[in-house]
């Protein structure tokens, strides 16, 4: 029977740097408790994340470094607890009946955690008498598993001197070792060449089609647009959007962004902008810039460049995005999922 | 707890002991046996020490040789499994709780502490004698002495290995095992700190000395040892301690 995920106002403080379990990675400071001689500065990992993820579904939490992703992926998979709210995976909530939810869940971790003194192929098979399969029974998928991902030629090799993209697809096949209900994937594309991550989506999406629930965190916006059936923007461990990318990508105002410098900053040439047929929003943004949300993108180009001319403002600098989940980010945090 | 889940980590550190056997031998047994050469034949042969003081020395070498290797063979994995590679998290994602993770790896230690310290003594004995006067007339006791100091062993390395960093492996072997040692009445009966009667005190907190001292009760008892009593309670105690200590620790790493 297949499971799905919830959770409510998930939080996460962190006292001191996040450990290992958590991702690490970078957060936002809170204000400094003033207990005690030498305040040590909160980190706030998740500040209130609420989702429900229907089993079966390919589900993303897309996010830039250090949103919270990895954390919550931390919280559901049992390996973090939550300073406050719950999680549930199908039935069982995670932080209450651990056991049940392990049995459900397989894991790939940001970074690969291979058990180094084994071999590959005793890495599929102690992980899956961990999971009390039968010899014969995990000797044959351990067999399968190494095939579908291309490692069959050093099942028998201490994963030690494995190349990163090889740890990477083994991480994966242990996940699924077991046949998980739900399926994490922490940045499961992280260091892996652009014909391998072809392979992995392809698995994903075949894993997903017998009605498995996948969660996956990445900060590729291609990747959750391709991929994922739902998804959920995460900053600052909120969740800032969330929805299809269809309908996330629907939500930026006109879906085009025109990302323009100037030589000068001039609120009066914006005021201008606003006026052009199609523009549905302008905000100035640093060092004399402005982006502009419209329905339109090249044609609008020289428009923007006569009226720069007629107000003797050089224009700098033009940048023409598509409607994608990119836009969204930027429209809701004003940064780039890049940066 | 889960049995299959438990019985597989045990048959993986199994396999990964096997794969390393060579090498554990050499960490096990090198360097007991030269103390067993040195201070038993060489000290002993060359008249600087008296004959008896060969069966005095079997003991100590004995506890000396389970303490070590069942601290090496708990504490170093999780210092190593532990660090950011995180190796033990597939481990700690069996559907089991992880508490009994913790437990697998002190029962891998005690059964290799054990068999240390029984493969030590026809070692020992091969190198020492003629001379040895070892008495096992009471070999329950002996088997419950050598349980209790193989657990204390692995619950030692327990408590350890999941309370120090990688950095401080070094500082952890100069600041806490060899002061154990040369204070654990290894070398020495207890009894022979009588003119040190501060010393004598002090050491009794090193639960190293129960150990050599409740071996040397059942394996030399000519000698004059601790009560086996005090052997006990100190050993079951200190037990007790660090298993405690040890899982906390152990959570605190686990867990986020």
């Amino acid at each position: 029977m297949a499971a799905g995920i919830r959770t409510n106002e998930l939080r996460k403080v962190y006292n001191t740097a996040p450990p290992l379990a958590a991702g690490g990675g970078g957060f936002a400071f809170a204000e400094k408790r003033s207990k005690g001689k030498q305040p040590k500065p909160e980190i706030v990992a998740l500040n209130g994340i609420s989702l429900d993820i229907h089993s079966g579904e390919i589900f993303c939490l897309l996010g830039p470094n250090g949103a919270g992703k990895s954390t919550t992926v931390g919280v559901l998979t049992t390996r973090v607890k939550p300073t406050a709210g719950q999680a549930w995976i199908g039935e069982h909530e995670v932080w209450k009946e651990q056991s049940a939810v392990k049995r459900l869940i397989g894991v790939v971790a940001q970074r690969p955690n291979l058990d180094f003194s084994l071999t590959a192929r005793e890495i599929l098979a102690f992980h899956g008498a961990y999971f009390g399969l039968s010899s014969h029974e995990r000797n044959n998928r351990a067999a399968s598993l190494l095939e579908r991902f291309k490692l069959t030629d050093r099942a028998d090799q201490i994963v030690r001197g494995f190349s990163g993209g090889m740890m990477q697809r083994l991480s994966i096949a242990r996940a699924m070792m077991h046949d998980p209900q739900v399926l994490f994937l922490d940045e499961p594309s992280a260091g892996l060449d652009p014909q391998t991550r072809l392979l992995l989506w392809e698995i994903i999406r075949e894993y997903n089609r017998s009605g498995k629930t996948v969660l996956l965190t990445t900060h590729n916006m291609e990747e959750a647009d391709a991929l994922c059936q739902r998804l959920a923007i995460v900053d600052h461990g909120r969740i800032i959007a969330l929805g299809t990318p269809t309908e996330l990508k629907a939500s930026v105002p006109g879906g085009y962004l025109l990302r323009l410098r100037f030589g000068q900053h001039s609120p009066d040439l914006l005021q201008r902008f606003q006026a052009l047929s199609g523009v549905r929003e302008v905000r100035a943004t640093e060092n004399n810039g402005a982006d502009l949300y419209a329905d339109r993108g090249g044609s609008l180009v020289s428009e923007v460049a006569n009226l720069a001319l007629a107000a003797n403002i050089e224009l700098c600098d033009v940048h023409i995005s598509e409607p994608s989940l990119e836009n969204l980010f930027l429209h809701h945090t004003g940064r780039s999922l890049r940066e | 707890m889960n049995y299959k889940a438990f019985m597989a980590m045990l048959a993986r550190d199994v396999r990964v002991a096997r794969r390393n056997i060579v090498a554990l031998l050499f960490q096990t047994f090198l360097q007991p046996l030269m103390f067993v050469f040195i201070f038993g034949r060489v000290m002993v042969g060359s008249g600087y020490m008296p004959p008896s003081y060969k069966s005095l020395l079997l003991p100590g070498i004995m506890a000396l040789s389970m303490v070590g290797t069942g601290i090496w063979a708990v504490a170093m994995p999780l210092i190593g499994e532990f660090q950011f590679t995180r190796e033990i998290e597939d481990r700690l994602l069996a559907p089991m709780d992880i508490s009994w993770v913790a437990i697998e790896k002190v029962v891998a230690g005690t059964l290799q502490a054990l068999a240390a310290g029984l493969m030590v003594i026809p070692f020992a004995w091969l190198l020492l004698r003629p001379g040895v006067d070892l008495s096992l007339h009471r070999p329950i006791l002996f088997a419950i002495v050598a349980l209790l100091v193989a657990v204390f062993s692995a619950c030692g390395g327990l408590a350890l290995g999941c309370s120090v960093e990688q950095t401080h492996i070094g500082l952890m072997f100069s600041l806490v095992v060899a002061p154990m040692i040369f204070f654990g009445c290894t070398y020495y009966p207890w009894s022979a700190l009588d003119k040190f009667p501060v010393m004598q005190k002090i050491v009794l907190v090193n639960p190293l000395v129960y150990a050599s001292e409740g071996l040397r009760a059942t394996l030399v008892p000519q000698f004059p040892h601790l009560s086996l009593l005090a052997v006990f309670v100190a050993l079951f105690g200190f037990n007790a301690l660090f298993l405690t200590v040890g899982l906390r620790q152990f959570h605190k790493k686990a867990v986020s």
